[in-house]
């Protein structure tokens, strides 16, 4: 378990957090540039510090502003991925994925040198030097690097914001993998939304240097209070298991708590957990089961809660299926008309399943 | 080619010159470093006082040494007394006194070679474990190496040539002080001595040449090493 308590002020920007991140998994720190979250992270791992603050790892404090423990950064063992890789240029790749290895204590554990290489799938590389890698492979190998340095605690400072769409796709899935064998806690910042759906467990909402809310993303993305809510692309994130692939029909069955959904042919195995952003803009309902339509997913849900979606002429719609809540936004002229109201029962219609903010699914990549 | 005596002169240049680079480094490196990373009251007069050999006459260099150094100075009473080591009138002190002339162009070198490192790549190895002095000597050291090399070969091909503060304080004797440039100007003031000026000149030449061309090629050879080729 990692406590953060820090408080800090910079000309014009202050910084007053609270909160911790479970012991495994990836806890996402996540705001728009200038929330703080980077100045999180440098203080976590001992590069700057707060002007108050208490930061303890388990029952190691690294930091206590009011017993004037500072433990330096060494000493700390939260290896740092930073956003430009930052691989020493004068050593070679292996080198470099050796250095903080041959640094770390004696008996400290984790995944042994060959596997972090094939894991990450930088065995090619090792007699390079960083100059002549592309962005992707400098940014594999410095996940390689932290990870060999047997730390406690990942730091993760937007590893993926430098890269390009396609190098993004390219890391992201050996992240998901390093995050399940790792078994170690991850600090992750970012402020792309599709990091958050693949990768967190554990989501820290920062705006203006405070916690606006932390918790599940689950839970979170179902809040219509908080500015996740305000984004076009706003939606619960579901998690689903799929449950049949119907090669005739093109589709797959994905069971989610309360229901099913169908989508087009998906490559993963039946049985396979992932999870999907269903995004509020694709919800439609009806108060009469529609026929004769071309949308797949047709769904009978409660209104649980009517709340206006910021200052546009809109609404979101908290619709329950079963234990599950998901988001729909609609028209306030389109809530009069059917005379909608909490506690009504409606018809679900979800449009699309998009994958583009599909999280990657744990042990299945 | 050379006359024992011009031989003797040449290779006396390139014994001062390499002792003064040889001695000036580490310091050179410690007063860039805290240039550039201090952050000390004062920092601005260090500074200052690291570049005054650049400004002064090297003769007044020469004197101030003198002061100093000599047989009953502050520094070179006590040296002479319980080490038995004297500076003054010796290869010892010509070096010194290139050394001292020399150390700006150094230290300029290194510190822009320190002011090139990314101190991202620093903070990197300190979260992977690595202590103060393990990070100056795996990652600052080696890439501000090419500003290292750079400032010890112009202090090198500076020093063949340092004249106003050896003779000053070192004097001009054949053998122990008489640097190329001493020789030179002992050739001059000599009747007849016209050949032998222009022998020493030409070497003076030829050795400003190579070093010049040897600083290039070290560093072309130090970029690439470092990945940046």
């Amino acid at each position: 378990m990692l406590s953060v308590a820090a408080r800090t002020q910079f000309p014009g920007f202050a910084l007053d957090v609270e909160f911790e991140a479970p012991s495994e998994g990836v806890t996402v720190l996540f705001g728009p540039s200038g929330c703080g979250k980077s100045t999180i992270l440098a203080a976590v791992a001992g590069l700057a510090a707060p002007r108050e603050g208490r930061i303890a790892l388990d029952d190691t404090v690294l930091l206590d502003t009011a017993r004037r423990i500072a433990l330096p950064p060494e000493a700390r063992r939260c290896a740092t991925v930073f956003q430009d890789a930052r691989l020493f240029p004068h050593m070679s790749v292996e080198t470099n994925l050796r250095y903080g290895m041959r640094r770390a204590p004696a008996g400290a554990t984790g995944p042994c040198f060959e596997e972090v290489v094939s894991l990450l799938g930088i065995g090619h590389l090792l007699g390079r030097r960083p100059g002549g890698l592309s962005g992707g492979e400098k940014q594999r190998v410095a996940l390689g690097r932290a990870l060999l340095a047997r730390p406690r605690l990942l730091l993760m400072d937007e590893p993926l914001a430098a890269l390009d769409a396609g190098r993004r796709a390219e890391v992201l899935p050996f992240l998901a993998r390093l995050r399940d064998a790792s078994r170690l806690p991850i600090l992750y910042v970012t402020h792309a939304l599709d990091e958050v759906d693949a990768l967190a467990d554990h989501l820290v909402l920062l705006k203006d240097g405070r916690v606006l809310a932390d918790g599940r993303p689950e839970e979170l993305s179902t809040r219509t209070d908080l500015p996740l809510a305000a984004r076009r692309d706003a939606g619960v994130l579901l998690p689903v298991q799929v449950l049949a692939h119907e090669a005739a029909g093109g589709v797959s069955r994905l069971g989610f708590a309360g229901g099913e959904l169908v989508t087009s042919l998906r490559p993963e195995p039946v049985g396979s957990y992932m999870r999907l952003r269903l995004r509020a803009r694709d919800v439609a309902v009806a108060t009469e089961e529609p026929r004769g339509i071309s949308t797949q997913n047709i769904l009978k849900a409660r209104i649980v809660d009517i709340v206006p979606a910021g200052e546009a002429q809109e609404v979101f719609l908290h619709l329950a299926l079963g234990p599950t809540i998901l988001l729909a936004r609609i028209t306030r002229g389109s809530v009069g008309r059917l005379g909608l109201a909490p506690g009504g029962e409606v018809w679900a219609l979800i449009k699309a399943v998009t994958f583009d903010h599909a999280g990657l699914p744990r042990g299945a990549v | 080619m050379l006359s024992a005596e011009e031989w003797q002169a040449v290779q006396l240049s390139l014994n001062v010159a390499l002792r003064s680079v040889a001695v000036s480094l580490v310091p050179a490196i410690a007063i860039a470093w805290l240039l550039v990373r201090g952050r000390f009251p004062g920092r601005m007069l260090l500074d200052a006082v690291v570049h005054l050999p650049l400004v002064v006459p090297p003769v007044v260099v020469g004197w101030g040494l003198l002061m100093l150094f000599g047989v009953r100075g502050p520094i070179g009473g006590p040296l002479q007394q319980w080490f038995g080591i004297r500076l003054v009138f010796s290869t010892d002190g010509a070096a010194l006194a290139t050394a001292v002339m020399s150390f700006p162009l150094i230290v300029r070198a290194v510190r822009l070679g320190l002011e090139n490192v990314d101190r991202g790549l620093e903070q990197a190895a300190r979260t992977l474990g690595a202590g103060r002095w393990d990070v100056f000597l795996t990652v600052t050291l080696p890439l501000m190496a090419p500003g290292i090399l750079a400032g010890a070969v112009t202090a090198f091909a500076a020093g063949l040539g340092e004249f106003g503060a050896v003779i000053t304080f070192a004097s001009n004797i054949p053998g122990e002080t008489q640097t190329l440039p001493l020789a030179i100007y002992s050739a001059t003031q000599t009747p007849g001595g016209e050949t032998t000026a222009a022998r020493l000149a030409a070497v003076s030449f030829g050795l400003a040449i190579a070093g010049l061309l040897a600083a290039e090629l070290i560093a072309r050879r130090m970029q690439r090493l470092l990945g940046r080729g």
